[in-house]
C-alpha cells in the first residue's frame, strides 16, 4: 500500500484527487493510534494526516481553537493549558488500549471518532464542541462547515456529520473546537461498597441533585484494584465516584453536601485534586481498569437507568468484567475473544434497553466477521447509506471501516 | 425576497388535493383536520417574520404521527410540496407558506409522553411549547436548558428544525446540545426513530443534521430531550456602563475570567429607553450600554462568583451596579430585555429584528459602525445583543406603511450581516437563515459548500418537496448534484446505493 504524508491541505486534496482518478480507495488516518477501532480497511493508498499538523490560530479570549486535523491532541492541550483553558467534553487517549503510546492521538483522530470522556454527561460530545471544519469530500473538492462562533444556525451543521463519521465521509484538514475555562478545583466523593444496582441509584441521586456532577463512575473491586489512586486501590470493596469541578468554596461545599446525600448509600470518603486527576484519567482512558487476559473490548451507551441491569446480565452471560461511566450510560466490558466476542448477547442486551455497542478492540478476523458498530435498522440504514453517498459518491474512504462495502 | 414560481398544475388540482387529504382523516372530523377556506387559512400566512405573507394551499392537522405518515405519503405520490409548521414564531420566515405547498401544522401534537426522571429526560410530541417542557419538571426541580425568548409559545418540534438558543444556551447549550432523540416522519411517508434515552448516535449522526435543517429534511412529531437538575441558587447583576466599548471589555473580563455566566445581556441607549419606558424595570437612563449578568448554581458558587462579577465590572468602569435580592428583583431586571422586543414596537410603526452572531472581540467595532449605517440610511437602531456568546439582535426601526422603506431596511439589515461576516462571524445566530437570510447564504459558503449542503436536502428529499425555497437561494436538481465522477466507465463500488 502507498503511503502518504502531506503537510499541506493542497497536498492531501492532490493525493484523494489522484487516487479517484485511479479508482483506488484510501485509508484515512491521523497518527493511527486508534485504527484497531473498526472493521479492517481494504484500500490501495494510506493517506496519513500526521504531517498535516500545527494550530492556526488560538484565541482564549473567544475561547476558540483552530487546529490542523493532524494536530497532537498533546500539543493542543498543553497551548489550552498555558492559558488556564480546556477541551470540556474531555477527550481520552486511548492509544494504550490499542497497544500503543500514551499522548499520541490526534484532533482529526478524537473528532472522527466523536470520542468523549467522563465529562460527556455534563459538558457534551466531542461533536458538541466543533464549531467548523474544512475537508476534502469524495469529489476532491475542498468544503467548509459551520464557523468560528458558538451560537451558529447557518445552513445544515455538516460537521456534525462529519463527527463520529471515522473518516468514511472525507478528510477533514481543519477543525474548529470550543475552548473552555479549566476549571479552578477537583474534588471526587466516593463510595464504598455498592452493588451495580445500588450504585445507578447513588449516581443517579448525585446527578439528580444540585451540586453539579461532572462525572459518575462505578467499578467494582476488581477494577478498582487496577487503580492506583488513594483509597480506591486498597478498597477490596466496589467504589463508586462523583466528580465534583468548580471554584474552591464551591467545590468544597458541594463535597460536604454530596457525601451527606450519599451516606445512606454507604461510607463515603473524598478525594483532592492530584488523587482525583489520576482516578478520572485511568476512567476516561479505560485501560488500566480493565484485566489484561481478556482482550476483546464492548463499549455500549445505555439509558443510564439500565446500566445496572444489562451490566449484571452480560457479566452472567460471558464472564466479562466490566465498569460504568457517565451515570450508569456507558458499560465498558472486556471479554474472552470466544467466537465473537460474545456478539450474541451484546447486541440482545441492546435490543432490549435501546442505546449501542460497539466492539471496540477485537483481533483482525474478528472485526471482519463480526459487526463492530451498532446494526442498524431498515430506514436509518438506508439513510446513512444516502449519506455516505453524499459525501463519498464512489465509496473511497476508509471502505468497511464502519460497514462491510461502505 | 422571491419564492418559487407556484406550480400551475398543482393550483389546478387544488380541489382534488384537498379531497384526497380529507379522506385521510375520520370523516365526521375532517373540518377539524383540513382547513381550506381562506379566512381560516389567514391564521397560517405568515409566521414570526410578518413581513412576509402567503396564503397556502391548504392546511392539514393531524394529531397522530401516523395520520403525519399519510399526509406526507400523499404528497409525495401528488408531488405536492409541504411546508412543516409548529407554533409559527419563527424570525427568519422558516414556516412562510406558499401558494402551491400544504402547510402541515403540529398544534395538535400537545401531549407530553413520559417524564422519566431515572434517565433524566423527558418525552414530548414535536407540538408542545419550550416552556411547557420546563413547567412539567420544574416542580421536581429540574429544567430544561434552552429557552429562545419566545418560549411560552414556541413549539419545541419547531426549537428543533431551527437549533433554537435563548438567553441561558451560553451555559447549557443550543437545542443540538440538549436533544437526546426524535420521531422523524419522512417525505414517503416512512417513520423513523434516531436517538432515545442513551447519549450519542451509534453510526452517522443523523440528529446533529436533523437539528437545525429548518424543515427540509423531514417532519418531527416526538422528541426526547435531555433535563438538568435546577440550580440551588441563581443570581443577576444589573450593570451600567458610560460606553458600549467599556461593557464589550466587562464580558471579555468575565470570560477571561473563566466564568461562564448563565447568561450575559447587553442592551444600548435606545433599547434601554425603549424597555424602560414600557415596563419600568429601573433601568438607569443615562447608561449607554447596560449589561445582565446571571449567575446560577450551587449557592455558594453564585455568591463567590457575584463577587468577582461585581469587581471584573468596577474594574472595566461600570458605573451603575445593582445585585438582585431575591427572585422577584432578578425578574424584573430581566423584564426590560425580555420585552425588548414589544417595547422597541411600541415606540416605531414595524420593527426588523436581526441575528448575526460576531466574535466578541468586535463588539465595539461592529456598534460603531452599525450606528454609521443608521445615519446613512436614515433609519433607527436599538440593539439588544447576547454578549456572552457574541449574537447581535439589533432592532431597525422602520415604517412599512412610507413606501420603500421595508426594502431600505432588508438592504440595511443584509449589510448589518455582511458586517457580521466580515468580522468573522455568521449570519444567524439562532433565528434561522428561512427566506430572510437565503440569499445572502453566498456571503458565508461558496457553491461547492452550498451543494455538499443541498446534497443532504436530497438524501432525505430527493423531489425537494419539503419547504423548498427556504435556506437555499439556488435550487439545483438533485440529479445534478448527485453526479460523481466516473473514470473509464467504471463505477467503484458498484454495491453502494448512488444519488
Amino acid at each position: 500500500m502507498q503511503a502518504f504524508y502531506p503537510e499541506t491541505e493542497a497536498e492531501a486534496a492532490d493525493v484523494v484527487r489522484a487516487a479517484l482518478s485511479e479508482n483506488q480507495a484510501i485509508q484515512v488516518s491521523g497518527s493511527g493510534s486508534k485504527q484497531g477501532w473498526g472493521r479492517p480497511v481494504a484500500a490501495d493508498v494510506d493517506l496519513h494526516l500526521s504531517a498535516l499538523q500545527g494550530i492556526e490560530s488560538y484565541e482564549p479570549e473567544e475561547l476558540v481553537l483552530t487546529a490542523k486535523a493532524g494536530t497532537a491532541m498533546a500539543e493542543i492541550e498543553r497551548a489550552l493549558a498555558q492559558k488556564n483553558q480546556t477541551l470540556a467534553f474531555e477527550p481520552p487517549d486511548l492509544g494504550p488500549l490499542y497497544g500503543g503510546g500514551a499522548g499520541s492521538g490526534t484532533l482529526g483522530g478524537i473528532i472522527a471518532c466523536n470520542l468523549s470522556g467522563p465529562a460527556r454527561i455534563r459538558s457534551g460530545a466531542a461533536r458538541d464542541h466543533v464549531l467548523g471544519l474544512d475537508a476534502i469530500g469524495g469529489r476532491g473538492e475542498m468544503f467548509h462547515s459551520g464557523g468560528r462562533v458558538v451560537k451558529n444556525v447557518t445552513g445544515f451543521d455538516l460537521s456534525k456529520v462529519m463527527a463520529g463519521s471515522f473518516g468514511t465521509l472525507g478528510v477533514m484538514t481543519s477543525i474548529t473546537v470550543r475552548a473552555l475555562p479549566a476549571p479552578e478545583k477537583l474534588r471526587t466523593v466516593l463510595v464504598f461498597g455498592l452493588d451495580w444496582a445500588q450504585a445507578v441509584e447513588a449516581m443517579g441521586a448525585a446527578l439528580r441533585s444540585p451540586h453539579d456532577i461532572n462525572g459518575a463512575a462505578h467499578m467494582p473491586a476488581g477494577a478498582a484494584a487496577l487503580s492506583g489512586a488513594d483509597y480506591v486501590s486498597v478498597a477490596n470493596r466496589p467504589v463508586t465516584a462523583l466528580r465534583i469541578e468548580g471554584p474552591g468554596p464551591s467545590a468544597a461545599a458541594r463535597c460536604a453536601a454530596l457525601r451527606e446525600l450519599l451516606a445512606p448509600f454507604g461510607e463515603t470518603e473524598e478525594l483532592h485534586g492530584h488523587n482525583s486527576g489520576l482516578l478520572w484519567r485511568e476512567v476516561r482512558d479505560v485501560a488500566a481498569l480493565l484485566p489484561k487476559a481478556k482482550t476483546c473490548i464492548w463499549r455500549l451507551s445505555v439509558p443510564p437507568a439500565s446500566g445496572a441491569l444489562v451490566t449484571e446480565a452480560l457479566i452472567a452471560a460471558t464472564g466479562a468484567e466490566a465498569f460504568m461511566d457517565w451515570g450508569g450510560g456507558l458499560i465498558w466490558l472486556s471479554v474472552a475473544p470466544g467466537l465473537d466476542a460474545h456478539a450474541g448477547p451484546v447486541r440482545a442486551a441492546i435490543a432490549e434497553c435501546g442505546g449501542h455497542a460497539t466492539l471496540m478492540r477485537a483481533p483482525e478476523a474478528m472485526r471482519a466477521a463480526v459487526p463492530v458498530f451498532q446494526p442498524e435498522d431498515a430506514i436509518t440504514e438506508q439513510l446513512a447509506a444516502r449519506l455516505k453517498g453524499v459525501f463519498d459518491p464512489t465509496g473511497v474512504f476508509n471502505p468497511g471501516r464502519m460497514k462491510p462495502g461502505a | 425576497m422571491q419564492l418559487p414560481e407556484p406550480d400551475p398544475d398543482i393550483l389546478g388540482r387544488r380541489d382534488a388535493i384537498i379531497a384526497g387529504l380529507s379522506a385521510l382523516f375520520p370523516h365526521d372530523r375532517v373540518s377539524d383536520h383540513v382547513i381550506h377556506d381562506t379566512a381560516s387559512m389567514r391564521v397560517f400566512e405568515c409566521d414570526g417574520l410578518s413581513a412576509y405573507r402567503q396564503l397556502p394551499l391548504v392546511v392539514v392537522l393531524p394529531e397522530t404521527t401516523e395520520q403525519v405518515s399519510k399526509v406526507l405519503e400523499f404528497c409525495h405520490r401528488g408531488g405536492v410540496k409541504v411546508v412543516a409548521r409548529g407554533a409559527g414564531t419563527s424570525l427568519s420566515g422558516g414556516a412562510l407558506p406558499l401558494a402551491d405547498a400544504v402547510v402541515l401544522g403540529l398544534g395538535k401534537f400537545n401531549r407530553i409522553l413520559d417524564i422519566d426522571y431515572a434517565n433524566r429526560c423527558v418525552v414530548a410530541e414535536a407540538g408542545v411549547a419550550n416552556m411547557a417542557i420546563t413547567d412539567a419538571v420544574a416542580p421536581d426541580g429540574f429544567f430544561y436548558g434552552p429557552d429562545p425568548s419566545s418560549q411560552v409559545a414556541c413549539s419545541i418540534g419547531g426549537n428543533i428544525a431551527e437549533n433554537s438558543g435563548g438567553v441561558h444556551c451560553l451555559k447549557y447549550g443550543l437545542t443540538t446540545n440538549n436533544v437526546l432523540g426524535v420521531k422523524m416522519v419522512l417525505i414517503d411517508g416512512r417513520v423513523v426513530e434516531i436517538g432515545g434515552r442513551h447519549l450519542d448516535a451509534g453510526g452517522y449522526d443523523l440528529l446533529g443534521v436533523i437539528t437545525g435543517s429548518e424543515g427540509l429534511l423531514g417532519v418531527i412529531t416526538e422528541v426526547t430531550l435531555r433535563i438538568l437538575a435546577s440550580p440551588e441558587d441563581v443570581c443577576a447583576l444589573l450593570l451600567g456602563f458610560p460606553s458600549a466599548a467599556a461593557a464589550g471589555e466587562c464580558v471579555a473580563a468575565i470570560i477571561g475570567s473563566g466564568i461562564i455566566p448563565a447568561g450575559m445581556e447587553m442592551m444600548d441607549r435606545p433599547a434601554i429607553h425603549a424597555t424602560e419606558e414600557f415596563v419600568h424595570a429601573g433601568y438607569p437612563l443615562d447608561a449607554e450600554a447596560l449589561l445582565i449578568v446571571e449567575l446560577d448554581g450551587p449557592s455558594p458558587e453564585v455568591e463567590y462568583l457575584v463577587k468577582r462579577v461585581q469587581d471584573l465590572a468596577q474594574h472595566s468602569g461600570a458605573n451603575y451596579t445593582r445585585i438582585s435580592q431575591n427572585d422577584a428583583e432578578r425578574e424584573r431586571f430581566w423584564a426590560g430585555r425580555k420585552n425588548a422586543f414589544p417595547a422597541v414596537g411600541r415606540i416605531s410603526p414595524d420593527y426588523y429584528c436581526m441575528d448575526g452572531t460576531i466574535p466578541r472581540a468586535r463588539l465595539a467595532e461592529v456598534l460603531v459602525r452599525i450606528s454609521e449605517m443608521s445615519e446613512q440610511y436614515g433609519l433607527a437602531v436599538a440593539n439588544v445583543f447576547h454578549a456572552g456568546d457574541g449574537n447581535l439582535h439589533p432592532l431597525i426601526l422602520y415604517d412599512a406603511n412610507v413606501p420603500g422603506e421595508l426594502e431600505k431596511t432588508e438592504q440595511f439589515g443584509s449589510d448589518i450581516l455582511r458586517l457580521c461576516v466580515e468580522v468573522g462571524g455568521v449570519l444567524t445566530g439562532e433565528h434561522g437563515v428561512g427566506v430572510e437570510k437565503r440569499d445572502l447564504m453566498g456571503e458565508m459558503f461558496t457553491d461547492i459548500d452550498l451543494e455538499q449542503q443541498q446534497r443532504i436536502k436530497c438524501a432525505f428529499d430527493p423531489d425537494q418537496l419539503l419547504n423548498p425555497g427556504k435556506v437555499f437561494p439556488v435550487l439545483h436538481r438533485c440529479v445534478e448534484l448527485g453526479r460523481a465522477h466516473v473514470h473509464g466507465g467504471k463505477i467503484p463500488f458498484p454495491h453502494l446505493p448512488r444519488l
